[in-house]
């Protein structure tokens, strides 16, 4: 017992989860008790998890489970933005009549999920992870059961979604079969010579998890999903899931990989600038907000990806940045979706945004700024995830996915202005309710000064990012 | 370390911009916006004036230099100023408040923002002729995008929405193969500190690309032909203080990134494309001088005559010759007030009679005298004729490429007389004649603040025209100074080749 210590967020956040099941069916009508019960577990356990983050690296379990400054910082950013998650959402989950017992229960254990993927150091630990959080979020994509699209997106990303874990299950046996373990450490010293099998297996595992990151070509479910969602669940979708597969996607490459990066370079290059493109066109024509949110999601983990892709400490260290400002912008992005509300009803059409800016000038400037940065308009936040991003890229010497890089942000930033036009320069229609819950405003708030303040101190993130190294 | 001047210019703007943010005010007029507006940019460009007093014209090195650790510590936000920069600052600082006092008349609708906006720009204007690091350079040059997307989105004409994203989208392509260049340099000698950058010199072999690099980004700002299409759109759909942004400052960061990076940081490439330049610029200012010649609209003629006279400026920056490239500089300037003060008469009579068609006008000599004396002004300054700041500016750069290249320089010659065949067409058509339309009889005179914003323009065009060595002093030694190091570098690079 004496690595209990280590696990502790872990074991905190399962015990909670257990004792809310429990406190849900012998209390009646305690759904708001438990969201905000839930909320506080989730300020708690990140506080868990700060004070571990001094801790370099710690093997437990038969080093099955790894506590290192990704996990860390991963962790912290999974549940501090899954704090800002459900602090945004309190007032939308009632406004929709989703209040129910199990949500925010969903929520969590979705995060514990994703908790022990981040620190998974052995393929089973890892997939058992992957499927306590996929589970959880099938649910929760069709928790509006009374929403046709609500259902049709759960049963999709259900359908789709074991698909993909049925591959990278598969991929994970060749792997075992070839490199004699499941351990991580133990696959990367059993693989120096190259042979077939734990190639396979690499592509199997990629494609799972580049389903899990919705990169293209396996993309596919993320438009549906997205705007199937309630919105509060499409937030989560857009930010926690991403931040732990791309801290797998990193565990994977640099640790059992390492020595086949010749073997996944291309694979992870190709996805990159797939993904870059395919996000920057197809969200042109989008117009439905989380639609529109989804392709430009895809297109953003392209630009993660990319860093990935220049087997460097500094490309890791860049996508890891990029992942922390992009989840930022789409809190603010999301917070300001939350406040297109009139009598009930919440607007998510690009439609609804006409002439915004006469009637509430603040929101509008916060949408102006979240949408420059997301399309990576300096002096905004987003400019400096891709500027580090590409200075990674660059210096490999990789040019060509560094322009198709920077030409799609160009095609990128159209669609960007449009919805900034149609704010801005378009007439304006009915006023929208401006009365609002203190967690989104703060939310709100905080993450758009974030952006906009990004620049006088750039280096707040990659100071701490640069403790992480994998090579 | 003394007082931090160029950054409190940098930031002066900001500052007035948020305190307009909460001004109040009572009759939607905006008074106090307007004031504190005004306030800011003139107590900004009397900072200027004294930056100019305590300039040292006959240093070589750049002055009044800050260096912080901005950037993981590895890129320093890092500012200071030459001879070359010098006059951009005090053009830009004077530009401002005349947009905003012009501002009276054309705006009606959201005042507050657009001063707002107007600031934002001259913050980011500013900055982008102070930046000694290539990165805090692309960061101001990127940035001023923003406002002035919104400024021609929001107050612009009838196509304003298709400007307005033509004008985006082209510069922000043209400068993202900048930014690749900017990191590829940072790889390549380790650092995007200019001044190192001067000292370290960047291999041969890799000036060339980076040269096209830079050179995508700054043709379309500058705008050189073909990629001038954006700026004919633009300049007519912005309201009148955006268009005299655009034409007197915008266009200008790119003849000065010519100078500070193409020419200082790539010599053997600018070398290699010098013919490129020639051939881009003599088409522009032959054939957007015919373009113009046929326009039907007084905003779109100005534009294209913009183009045509930037053509002048990359023509002579790249003569690479002392007379040529102070020609440059000084055209630039000219050309900031001239066309400044061309959108805003255009503006005024856009003002009172809602059309900017030519054969719309005529003989408003007799309705509007005093508008057609400064008029006349202005158009003299746009055409070149002794006295006026434009011919300096052209003299010298047809002096510098004659020197060079006597064909070029004939050729450009041309270009001299195309511009004076259109703009005296147009003062002709629109000042003299018949009155054909009879609505015009009610247009007024100029009012006092237009009276006040069109003679301050007309003082310094004259003024300098006559006697331009005040200007000429502040440059002189930079340019002597960049261009001796452009030489050495060149014969360092042939006596290694050999």
């Amino acid at each position: 017992m004496e690595n209990f210590q280590y696990i502790l967020p872990e074991v905190f956040i399962s015990i909670t989860i257990m004792l809310f099941l429990l406190i849900g069916v012998f209390k009646k009508s305690s759904s708001n008790l438990i969201y905000n019960l839930s909320t506080i577990s989730l300020i708690i356990l990140l506080a868990l998890i700060i004070n571990l983050s001094s801790l370099d690296k710690i093997y437990l379990f038969n080093s099955s489970y790894l506590i290192d400054n990704l996990s860390n910082y991963m962790k912290i950013i999974l549940v501090g933005s899954g704090v800002f998650v459900m602090l945004t959402g309190s007032k939308y989950i009632q406004v929709i009549n989703l209040n129910k017992i199990e949500y925010p229960i969903l929520i969590l254990s979705s995060i514990l999920g994703m908790m022990i993927m981040i620190s998974s150091n052995d393929l089973i630990v890892f997939y058992m992870g992957l499927e306590l959080q996929s589970l959880a979020l099938y649910v929760l994509a069709s928790f509006n059961r009374d929403n046709l699209l609500s259902t049709e997106s759960g049963l999709k990303y259900f359908v789709l979604s074991a698909l993909s874990s049925g591959l990278l299950l598969y991929g994970c046996s060749l792997t075992y079969g070839f490199s004699e373990s499941t351990n991580f450490d133990q696959i990367l010293i059993n693989s120096t010579e190259f042979n077939y099998g734990t190639t396979f297996g690499i592509v199997f595992i990629l494609v799972g998890l580049a389903f899990k990151i919705s990169a293209v070509p396996f993309h596919m479910w993320a438009p549906d999903v997205y705007q199937g969602s309630p919105t509060s669940v499409t937030l989560f979708f857009a930010i926690l899931p991403k931040i732990a597969a791309l801290s797998v996607f990193i565990k994977f490459l640099y640790t059992p990989f390492a020595n086949m990066n010749d073997q996944w370079q291309t694979i992870i290059v190709f996805i990159s600038i797939a993904s870059m493109i395919f996000g920057a066109v197809a969200a042109i024509g989008q117009k439905n907000l989380k639609r529109l949110i989804a392709y430009s999601s895809i297109s953003h983990m392209g630009y993660a990806l990319a860093g990935l892709a220049t087997i460097s400490n500094q490309g890791i260290q860049s996508s890891i940045t990029y992942i922390s400002i992009y989840l930022v912008m789409n809190l603010a992005f999301f917070s300001c979706l939350f406040m297109l509300k009139r009598n009930d009803k919440y607007y998510e059409n690009i439609e609804d945004l006409s002439g915004l800016s006469k009637k509430h000038p603040i929101l509008s400037f916060s949408l102006l700024i979240v949408l420059f940065s997301l399309a990576g308009i300096p002096p905004l936040a987003g400019f400096f995830a891709k500027f580090y991003v590409f200075l990674a890229v660059i210096e490999q010497s990789m040019y060509f996915l560094a322009i198709v890089g920077l030409l799609a942000t160009v095609v990128a930033a159209f669609y960007y202005l449009r919805i900034i036009k149609i704010i801005y320069f378009d007439p304006e229609k009915d006023e929208y309710e401006t009365s609002h819950n203190l967690g989104l405003k703060i939310t709100l708030a905080i993450s758009t000064i974030f952006i906009l303040a990004y620049f006088i101190y750039p280096s707040s993130i990659t100071e701490i990012v640069s403790k992480i190294t994998m090579i | 370390m003394n007082f931090p001047i160029l950054s409190s210019l940098i930031l002066l703007p900001t500052i007035g911009a948020l305190f307009i943010l909460f001004t109040k005010s009572s009759s939607g007029k905006y008074q106090s916006a307007k004031y504190v507006a005004l306030f800011i940019s003139l107590a900004n460009f009397l900072l200027s004036l004294y930056l100019w007093y305590i300039f040292d014209k006959n240093s070589i090195d750049f002055q009044f230099v800050e260096n912080r650790e901005w950037l993981s510590g590895f890129i320093n936000y890092k500012v200071g100023i030459d001879g070359i920069s010098i006059l951009f600052i005090i053009l830009t600082a004077f530009i401002t408040p005349i947009c905003i006092i012009s501002v009276n008349a054309t705006i009606t609708n959201r005042l507050k923002d657009f001063l707002i906006a107007i600031l934002i720009m001259e913050t980011f204007m500013i900055g982008v002729f102070c930046s000694l690091d290539l990165v805090v350079f692309y960061l101001f040059f990127e940035a001023g995008l923003i406002p002035m997307f919104l400024i021609i989105g929001i107050w612009g004409g009838d196509r304003r929405v298709y400007s307005a994203f033509k004008f985006f989208l082209y510069t922000l392509l043209g400068s993202v193969l900048m930014l690749v260049a900017i990191i590829s340099i940072y790889w390549i000698t380790g650092t995007t500190d200019v001044e190192r950058l001067y000292e370290l010199g960047i291999q041969s072999e890799y000036q060339n690309l980076l040269w096209l690099a830079f050179f995508s980004s700054f043709a379309v700002k500058t705008p050189m032909w073909p990629v001038h299409t954006w700026l004919p759109d633009a300049h007519v759909e912005a309201p009148t203080a955006g268009s005299v942004l655009l034409a007197a400052i915008l266009l200008k960061m790119a003849g000065y990134g010519f100078i500070r990076f193409s020419l200082g940081l790539f010599p053997i490439a600018s070398e290699n494309f010098t013919m490129l330049v020639y051939i881009l610029s003599l088409i522009a200012i032959i054939y957007t001088s015919l373009v113009a010649l046929m326009q039907e609209d007084m905003k779109k003629l100005i534009a294209y005559s913009s183009v045509a006279h930037m053509g002048f400026v990359t023509l002579g920056i790249f003569t690479m010759t002392q007379q040529g490239i102070e020609g440059s500089i000084f055209q630039m300037i000219s050309h900031g007030l001239v066309s400044a003060a061309l959108f805003l008469s255009v503006g005024v009579v856009y003002d009172r009679h809602h059309t900017r068609l030519i054969n719309k006008y005529g003989g408003l000599v007799s309705i509007m005298p005093r508008y057609a004396i400064v008029f006349m002004v202005f158009t003299l300054g746009a055409l070149g004729l002794p006295g006026t700041t434009g011919f300096i500016g052209e003299f010298l750069i047809l002096m510098g490429a004659f020197e060079k290249n006597i064909l070029v320089a004939m050729i450009a010659s041309l270009g001299v007389i195309l511009g004076a065949a259109y703009m005296l067409w147009l003062f002709k058509r629109v000042v003299f004649g018949e009155i054909t339309n009879q609505d015009l009889n009610r247009m007024k005179d100029l009012k006092s603040f237009e009276i006040v914003i069109l003679t301050v323009l007309a003082i310094p065009i004259l003024f300098f025209g006559f006697y331009p060595e005040p200007l000429m002093n502040s440059i002189e030694a930079s340019v002597e100074n960049a261009l001796n190091m452009y030489n050495f570098d060149l014969i360092n690079n042939l006596a290694s080749k050999d």
